[in-house]
């Protein structure tokens, strides 16, 4: 059950924080805390299943399509509850991810769903992480019902355009998925006066919703995802938009074909220039445009903005202000902290940089201290810093995506931890 | 001051020992080169200074810390004597020194390589315990949930408040292996106390039946195509695996196969078929 559910992994068990309550077990941390990771390096902090992979539905990019044939099975929502709280009592989980295919109705599902959590809820007294994903086409008010059992739900538009979405997956509609996701994000505004006004209302997904897109199925190019996810957290104010990387699971003349690798560093690009939306003040735009509608994959998205903007380097580091600093290659939120405290007891020079953890690999060419560059760095031109600045990917110029991603460790550890860090 | 090597301070290992080492080292003007816990070895000529824990003593100096430093300094040196860094008591004092000569600036020289040295040791502390929030894993003995951890910082003063609250009402124990200590919380209270030896009983069926089912999602979870080892052991380093279930080598579980049963049927259209939690894991393809 959860070998279909795998390919959207994610762990993301923050964005609340509550304390347990008497007579319950359970509490939701703040700080995202991964229980385990798994053998290809991803933490495992939810216990991720379907109710049922029986769906009525035929998404031509899903495993569990009624058009597929495969062994379809269900849990009873007594069994969902009861798996949950006994991986939750052993410390292996932080709490549930569940979804399910369509069975029956998109009305039905739903009550299948709410079933599930309340008896976690009311009869298990089970107070940790709730993730859901709404079922499109369900009820308002079923939705609601949903959301007030859960942290966080998820509508996941997968798709990211109109004639993608009718070619692909045609039981689904924009509306169909904007609209609970519209739902959603007013329940949540609403709550927050209801809040207020009465104390003891019940929270409506108190940790937000997020989504996600499968990137690679369609011809759809970064700039049309990253604007799109920009759109969704100004608009819905999403907490999150996960992307994954379309693996081919069948021969499809719509899809790309079988032996297509899955863009995994197409996906890591994204979720770097997400984290430069989300944290570091970039707007989609600085990023990408219809000229340069796709990352480079050879150098991250900060770096590439940087390189376009050579002017404003070197920045010193004893003045820039915090939003620039933020901007240097290779210089995260921790770093640009650490820089504003130290730098308040004395200039800082390069030694010193390094004493307080600043990674100067990269940031040493786009820095000076007290008016000096790093000594012993000599730049001759632009295309040198280019070249320094790539990754060590080696990528054939022609058709980066289709090689061999796994003959060698392309996507390093350093990327990785950056990714969960979020320094870049 | 005498600031010689000849000068060794033993305690008795206690947080208020060590703040009266502090304070001897004002009374008496002198740094000394070593702050000795009991558990180290004495040398031969050993002509260590004993410093006898005095509450009132202890207080004073704790005390002083917010007011001439500051409370974030105060909660530095609460946590770095939680640390494994060699010769803690020492770097402690030092920075002791350097705060109550620059005041509450000290928090911010991170340049210097007293502070920059504590910092770093509290940073592994912290992260330490944080990785342990979820990679401690209890079996269920009866009542009683159970896990056995063996970290290299003292986190069992860390980790309480996150499981307590967590498990209110439940009946738990962490063993600390490695400082042989447990926390123990029942009827909603906490103690730490020291536990040389810890024998567990069996396990029953449930327990290994809940085992096998998290190593099968374990293992289900992982994307064949991304297999990454050395990601997955930079992000949770072997140290680590020796109590986690679903990672255990030694576990006779983890070569335990599922069985098949085959109760695996083939349905078509919408129609169900629900049996038990267990055989809907072993749908892998
Ligand atoms: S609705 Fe969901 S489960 Fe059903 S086919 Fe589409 S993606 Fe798959």
């Amino acid at each position: 059950m959860s070998d279909s559910a795998k390919y959207d992994v994610a762990c993301t068990s923050s964005g609340v924080d509550r304390k347990g309550k008497f007579g319950s077990i359970g509490s939701a941390a703040k700080a995202g805390i991964c229980h385990s990771f798994s053998a290809d390096g991803r933490c495992i902090s939810l216990l991720k299943v379907l109710l049922t992979n029986v769906c009525i539905y035929d998404c031509q990019y899903c495993i569990n399509r009624v058009s597929n044939d495969t062994l379809r099975v269900a849990f009873t929502p007594q069994e969902l509850a009861e798996l949950t709280i006994n991986f939750y009592r052993r410390n292996y989980i932080e709490g549930l991810f569940l979804s399910s295919g369509v069975i029956k109705s998109p009305n039905y599902t739903t009550e299948q769903l709410i079933k599930a959590l309340e008896l976690l809820r009311k009869v298990y007294n089970f107070n940790g992480y709730i993730h859901v994903k709404a079922i499109p086409g369900a009820d308002s008010e079923l939705i609601t019902r949903l959301g007030l059992l859960a942290d966080r739900m998820s509508v996941n538009i997968e798709l990211p355009s109109q004639e993608s979405l009718k070619l692909l997956a045609p039981n689904k509609t924009k509306e169909s998925i904007l609209r609970p996701m519209g739902l959603i994000s007013a329940k949540i505004q609403e709550n927050c006066t209801d809040l207020v006004k009465y104390r003891h209302a019940s929270k409506f997904v108190p940790a937000g919703q997020s989504t996600q897109l499968i990137v690679g199925a369609t011809p759809d190019t970064d700039h049309k995802i990253l604007t799109l996810t920009e759109g969704l957290y100004r608009k819905y104010h999403l907490k999150r938009v996960f992307f994954s990387a379309y693996m081919p699971i069948s021969e499809n003349s719509l899809l790309p074909s079988r032996d297509t690798k899955p863009p995994l560093l197409r996906e890591h690009r994204l979720y770097q220039a997400d984290w430069l939306l989300r944290f570091y003040g970039f707007e989609a735009k600085e990023l990408l445009d219809e000229q340069n509608p796709n990352f480079n994959l050879q150098v991250d998205p900060k770096c590439n903005w940087a390189l376009n903007h050579l002017d404003i380097f070197p920045l010193e580091i004893n003045k820039a202000p915090y939003e620039m600093l933020l901007r240097v290659p290779g210089i995260g939120v921790t770093s640009a902290q650490r820089i504003l405290s130290a730098r308040r007891n004395g200039a800082l020079d390069f030694s010193g940089l390094k004493k307080i953890g600043v990674v100067l690999k990269r940031a040493q060419y786009f820095v000076t201290c007290k008016g000096k560059v790093l000594e012993g760095l000599k730049i001759t031109s632009d295309g040198t810093i280019r070249s320094l600045m790539a990754d060590q990917y080696k990528l054939p110029s022609q058709f980066p995506e289709q090689l061999s991603f796994f003959t060698e460790p392309l996507v390093k550890r350093e990327d990785v931890q950056q990714c969960l860090t979020g320094q870049i | 001051m005498p600031d010689g090597t000849d000068i060794v301070y033993a305690y008795d290992g206690s947080f208020e020992g060590l703040m009266c080492c502090v304070f001897a080292s004002y009374e008496f003007k002198e740094i000394p080169s070593l702050i000795r816990p009991p558990s180290d070895q004495q040398t031969l000529f050993d002509t260590a200074k004993w410093i006898e824990t005095d509450e009132h003593k202890a207080d004073r100096v704790y005390n002083s810390i917010p007011m001439k430093i500051s409370s974030l300094a105060q909660d530095l040196v609460k946590l770095g004597f939680l640390t494994c860094v060699p010769n803690k008591e020492l770097l402690i004092l030092h920075f002791l020194r350097l705060g109550f000569k620059h005041g509450g600036k000290v928090m911010t020289m991170l340049t210097d390589d007293i502070v920059c040295s504590l910092q770093k040791a509290v940073q592994h502390l912290t992260s330490e315990s944080h990785k342990f929030k979820g990679f401690v894993r209890f079996s269920v003995y009866g009542e009683v949930l159970v896990a056995v951890i063996e970290p290299k910082n003292y986190v069992l003063p860390l980790l309480s408040p996150h499981f307590c609250d967590r498990y209110r009402s439940e009946r738990f124990m962490i063993y600390d292996k490695t400082h042989r200590m447990a926390l123990i919380y029942q009827s909603k209270k906490a103690e730490l106390i020291s536990v040389d030896e810890l024998t567990l009983p069996e396990i029953d069926s449930a327990e290994v039946e809940y085992r096998r089912l998290w190593k099968q999602f374990f293992k289900t979870i992982a994307i064949e195509d991304r297999i990454n080892p050395r990601c997955q052991r930079t992000l949770m380093p072997k140290r680590y695996w020796g109590q986690m279930t679903e990672l255990n080598e030694k576990d006779a579980f983890a070569r335990w196969q599922v069985a098949e049963t085959g109760t695996g049927t083939r349905l078509s259209g919408t129609e169900v078929c629900t049996r038990d939690p267990l055989s809907t894991y072993r749908i892998s393809k």
